[in-house]
């Protein structure tokens, strides 16, 4: 099915399941233990337990690697170099790939710390890790660019986030009556899914089986087969249940490819955990950035000039964190520009945590338009209003949002906040030993669509069943799904049952930039459509009369029970959804607004979040139960992003050097306070037949501009380098 | 981890004198040596179990202060009602720590001998003269935001990152041992911490087998009792600072965490205007106590920030009439 026209009346629109409140169909499984994740799977062979050892340096070359004490250490079944790794597929670039080939083991050279130099396989986990201690690894130590900002000159234009240019920005700046120019800087950030990286690996024959801990199924499929340099086919994936991803389960990493070469070598299963210490440096992050943000309005608050330059490094072929992709669509200004620089360092791999881009670039713009409101004397929430805009600021009219409630979210979030009853200036209010700030900035996040597919089986007896590679990462895919089955059959989502994550399943959009929810779903709407239509002929009715309610598909006042059509075999369908160009046609976003109260001790500048609200414009909300775990979960991180989240780059040895829990600070529950969502009523004809439009990011984007600005209202200290941490407030209050 | 021996403990000297042997080490709750043999940081080739010493009551002691045995959790230590009553500042501390799982296995005696948390300590890759004598301090021009600012070493910069330690301290208890050879010590806690000087591998003065048996808390110090920890989010994070006080006029006491290898207390500096307002006896305090101070850029803010915490709880204790 290819959705290349805005949706009109279809089934969904009835509502008689999807959008209505239902817990997670899976809950009772997996707060019961029973559902198994990538490393808790019991296959009938015990397996063999994988530890990956991680290099010591930075960049340079194994001179020596000496194994022979692991090898010779108890329940040692194997150890793997670059000096035994069996053939693998080649990369041109030392970063992890979605769905390419991303060898292991490959060679002598080093490209970032705790890059995997040896895996050691043993009877029990703790003699894999006992053993991996024995292994002596001499390197030839190369100078490595482990910082951002000496390499600004360096930075190339990359290909994943192109220049906008329009107007004359420079002029109008220049003769701007009003203008800001910002500069912020934002850290490496680590994902640090509660579940690390983990994969089971198992052969028969020439079949490999893995259980992995992932966001796509097919990447994972087509990449490990590529980087095995066995066929596709051979390669089954099961992804059944993912304890988060936030976009470092796009990739595939070191426990998949050598869980999978080893047990082809030992002849048993391999299962490899990731450490926690390893997740920091081996795997993904989400690269530091320096953002300059340059804005010109009249004296109104009409913007005339937007300028955002990004500057983000990552090793050769590495993507960018397109920091000020947001910043082309969020605000009106007829001279525009808009530029990203990319420079090589030689730290681990940069690649998409949740909302590239948005995450970090909204910190630096929503700031920004927080100071220029400030230098305007305008309320902020009144300056954003005035430079709305319902097309594409670059590109015109011609190409209109498909939905866009940026100034409905704005007001409906001020009032719900008592933004009114805000201090005006900074350091106003104070309750004892806290001062209160409130703040506010814009949330967006470009919607993304992938094709999708699932199949649906009517099942003897008149239940359903549903199955797709679509993964479920703590999203609420499985409920959703079944909802939306549950609608197109008529049925209650009692009566349908949701498999995902398997690659036997059809190939599917899987779970990633927002895409998630509307694609898959949208794959199983064509599903459901082709099942429809068959079951409707073999009813004898024709598709356009016939209507799925209660079990039965009805003509007028006659009806067929839907158990009757599914007989003794029962029948399914296969479906999947692509898109035409209404992505062309149409800029298509999320919406909303961040409103947050903060306190900060006025002695030692500690900060907390009194309250949080998000308002939400992202189409149809097909589980407001979901949705809004979605949206607490963004705001957390962003309250993270802003407040604490940050790898500290050892710029002498080259690696993030806080990799534990420990000292890499996410918000634990006391730092989370009274935090709300409203959804706006929205329907987006132009994302999918779904109307619906990618939510899991919004949340984070733009929520920690609002703690900013806030911080900024209760202490009179603008801190442009993130985290906000108590020192910096402590230097800007200057005693 | 590696491979090990294990025994547990018939009677306190028996444990001593098992852990006299290379490489042997006392195990109570574990909640950091089992961490650190994981990582590969602690290699003990034998283990002495002491978890089932008699070493786990609180008792009264004859001048009417309060022995705690080495084996009581922090769990119990806090909630015992004398605790409560007559050492408030010790309870207060202990719940300030930590998370209620780990409060419920540590022990009073491993408590005080956690070792440092220092990044670079914790990565057997990088340089750390604590883990590796010798091998240098990569934190001096690494990550030393959380580090401590006094008593340091060019050797080292780690902190002690224990909160009962500080509130120890400003209560002035001492640390009760017992050797292989039957004979007992009593330290002040100044003397059973060492500073790191050059080696910073060596971190108490105990002796090779000799066993933390329990701490002594002398007679109730009367006064308001306060710990004020100050930290990156609120909960399960080391003191960024923090400041134990007893607060009784002109004999107030106070003892500092998060800025020193071992809780930091300069009971001259106490006295230091001691008839003025919260801010300006808090500058004078902590200029006093900190006049030595070698902070690095990053941590630099570590003492003002005392000196502002420091006078919080003054002015809180002025403002709330020392009812706290």
């Amino acid at each position: 099915m290819k959705f290349d026209q805005p949706a009109t009346t279809n089934p969904i629109d009835q509502e008689r399941v999807v959008t209505r409140p239902h817990t997670r169909i899976e809950g009772p499984l997996k707060v019961t233990g029973q559902a198994p994740y990538a490393y808790e799977y019991r296959l009938p062979e015990a397996p063999t337990y994988g530890f990956v050892l991680g290099a010591g340096v930075a960049r340079g070359r194994i001179t020596a690697i000496d194994t022979a004490a692991a090898e010779a250490a108890p329940g040692v079944l194997l150890v793997l170099t670059h000096e035994n790794m069996p053939a693998q597929g080649a990369s041109d670039t030392p970063v992890p790939q979605q769905e390419d080939a991303s060898p292991q083991l490959a060679g002598p050279e080093i490209r970032h710390y705790h890059q995997a130099v040896a895996f050691v396989v043993a009877e029990t986990f703790e003699q894999a890790r006992a053993a991996a201690h024995l292994i002596r690894v001499t390197y030839d130590v190369t100078p490595g660019q482990f910082t951002l900002a000496d390499t600004l000159e360096e930075g190339k234009e990359p290909d994943d986030a192109a220049d906008s240019v329009v107007g004359d920005f420079e002029e109008a700046f220049g003769a701007a009556a009003v203008t800001v120019d910002l500069t912020y800087t934002t850290p490496d950030q680590s994902q640090a899914p509660m579940e690390p990286h983990a994969t089971i690996a198992h052969w028969e024959g020439e079949e490999l089986t893995v259980h992995t801990a992932h966001q796509v199924v097919h990447w994972v499929k087509r990449g490990l087969a590529m980087t095995l340099k066995v066929p596709q086919k051979n390669v089954r994936v099961i992804s059944a249940y993912v304890g988060g991803g936030f976009g470092t389960k796009l990739l595939f990493f070191s426990d998949a490819v050598l869980s999978a070469a080893a047990a082809r070598v030992l002849g048993r299963p391999v299962k490899t955990a990731l450490q926690r210490p390893l997740i920091f440096n081996n795997t993904s992050h989400r690269a530091a950035t320096i953002q300059r943000v340059r804005l010109g309005a009249d004296h109104a608050g009409n913007l005339s000039a937007v300028g955002h330059d990004t500057w983000t490094g990552n090793l050769p072929g590495g993507d960018s964190e397109p920091a000020c992709e947001q910043t082309k669509y969020l605000y009106a200004g007829p001279n525009r520009q808009i530029r990203t620089r990319q420079s090589e360092l030689d730290l681990p791999p940069g690649a998409s945590m949740r909302a590239p881009g948005e995450a970090v670039g909204m910190l630096a713009i929503e700031g920004a338009m927080d100071e220029l409101a400030e230098k305007l004397g305008v309320d902020p929430v009144e300056l954003r209003l005035m430079n709305d805009v319902q097309f594409d600021p670059e590109k015109g009219p011609k190409r209109p949002f498909s939905s866009r409630k940026l100034a409905q979210a704005l007001r409906t979030g001020a009032r719900a906040f008592g933004w009114d009853g805000r201090p005006r200036t900074p350091r106003e209010r104070q309750e004892g030993e806290w001062l209160i700030g409130y703040g506010v900035a814009s949330a967006f996040r470009t919607n993304l669509v992938k094709p999708s597919g699932a199949t649906v089986r009517l099942e003897p007896g008149g239940t359903l069943t549903v199955e797709t590679q679509m993964t479920d990462i703590g999203t609420g895919s499985y409920t959703i799904l079944g909802q939306v089955a549950a609608e197109m059959l008529g049925l209650t989502l009692e009566q349908v049952q949701v498999r995902l994550g398997d690659s036997e399943y059809p190939a599917s959009s899987g779970s990633g930039g927002s895409w998630g929810a509307n694609s898959a779903s949208a794959g199983v709407y064509a599903a459901c459509d082709a099942l429809r239509r068959d079951l409707a002929k073999q009813a004898g009715y024709p598709y356009a009369d016939a209507v799925f309610r209660s079990g039965k598909v009805w003509q007028g006042a006659e009806c067929t029970e839907l158990s009757e059509l599914a007989g003794k075999e029962g029948v399914s369908a296969t479906g999947s959804m692509t898109y035409g160009d209404l992505d062309e046609q149409f800029a298509q976003a999320g919406f909303g607004a961040h409103f947050v109260e903060v306190r900060v001790n006025a002695h030692t500048a500690e900060i907390r979040v009194n309250r949080a609200l998000s308002v939400v414009g992202a189409g149809r909300i097909l589980n407001p139960v979901t949705a809004r775990s979605q949206c607490l979960g963004g705001m957390t991180m962003g309250i993270g992003s802003a407040l604490m989240e940050e790898l500290h780059v050892d710029h002498d040895l080259g690696l993030f050097v806080n990799h534990d829990l420990g000292e890499y600070h996410v918000p634990v529950h006391a730092d989370i306070p009274d935090m709300d969502v409203i959804f706006l009523d929205e329907l987006d004809d132009a994302s999918s037949p779904l109307r619906a439009k990618g939510l899991g990011e919004l949340g984070i984007s733009g929520v920690g501009a609002a703690v900013a600005n806030a911080v900024y209202n209760a202490t009179g200290v603008r801190v442009r380098d993130f985290p906000i941490t108590l020192d910096k407030i402590l230097a800007g209050w200057d005693d | 981890m590696r491979a090990f021996t294990y025994e547990r403990a018939a009677t306190p000297q028996a444990a001593a004198g098992a852990t006299l042997a290379e490489g042997a080490k006392f195990i109570a709750g574990g909640t950091n040596l089992l961490d650190l043999m994981k990582l590969d940081i602690e290699r003990p080739a034998h283990l002495v179990d002491i978890n089932r010493l008699e070493l786990n009551a609180v008792t009264d002691t004859a001048d009417g202060g309060l022995h705690v045995g080495a084996l009581v959790t922090n769990t119990d230590l806090a909630s015992h009602p004398r605790v409560r009553a007559d050492y408030a500042v010790l309870s207060r501390a202990i719940v300030a720590g930590a998370s209620g799982q780990i409060r419920n296995k540590a022990t009073t005696g491993g408590n005080l001998l956690q070792r440092a948390r220092c990044p670079y300590f914790y990565d057997t890759n990088l340089p750390c003269n604590k883990r590796e004598p010798g091998s240098g301090c990569a934190a001096l021009t690494g990550l030393s935001r959380p580090l401590a600012v006094i008593g340091t070493s060019d050797a080292c910069i780690a902190q002690h990152p224990s909160d009962m330690a500080v509130a120890l301290r400003v209560l002035d208890a001492t640390v009760n041992t017992l050797k292989a050879d039957g004979t007992e010590r009593t330290l002040a806690l100044d003397d059973f911490y060492r500073l790191p000087g050059d080696t910073p591998h060596l971190e108490t003065t105990l002796e090779a087998g000799e066993l933390i048996t329990g701490v002594t808390l002398p007679p109730p110090p009367g006064g308001t009792h306060v710990y004020r920890k100050v930290r990156d989010r609120a909960s399960y994070a080391f003191a960024l600072v923090s400041v134990a006080a007893i607060l009784n006029g002109r004999e107030s006491r106070f003892a500092f965490g998060g800025v020193a290898p071992r809780p930091w207390r300069d009971p001259a500096a106490e006295k230091a205007a001691a008839d003025a307002g919260p801010v300006a006896r808090a500058r004078a305090v902590i200029d006093a106590a900190f006049a030595d101070a070698r902070p690095t850029e990053q941590n630099a803010f570590k003492v003002p920030l005392l000196r502002r915490t420091l006078s919080a709880v003054l002015e809180e204790h002025s403002t709330t009439g020392g009812q706290k």
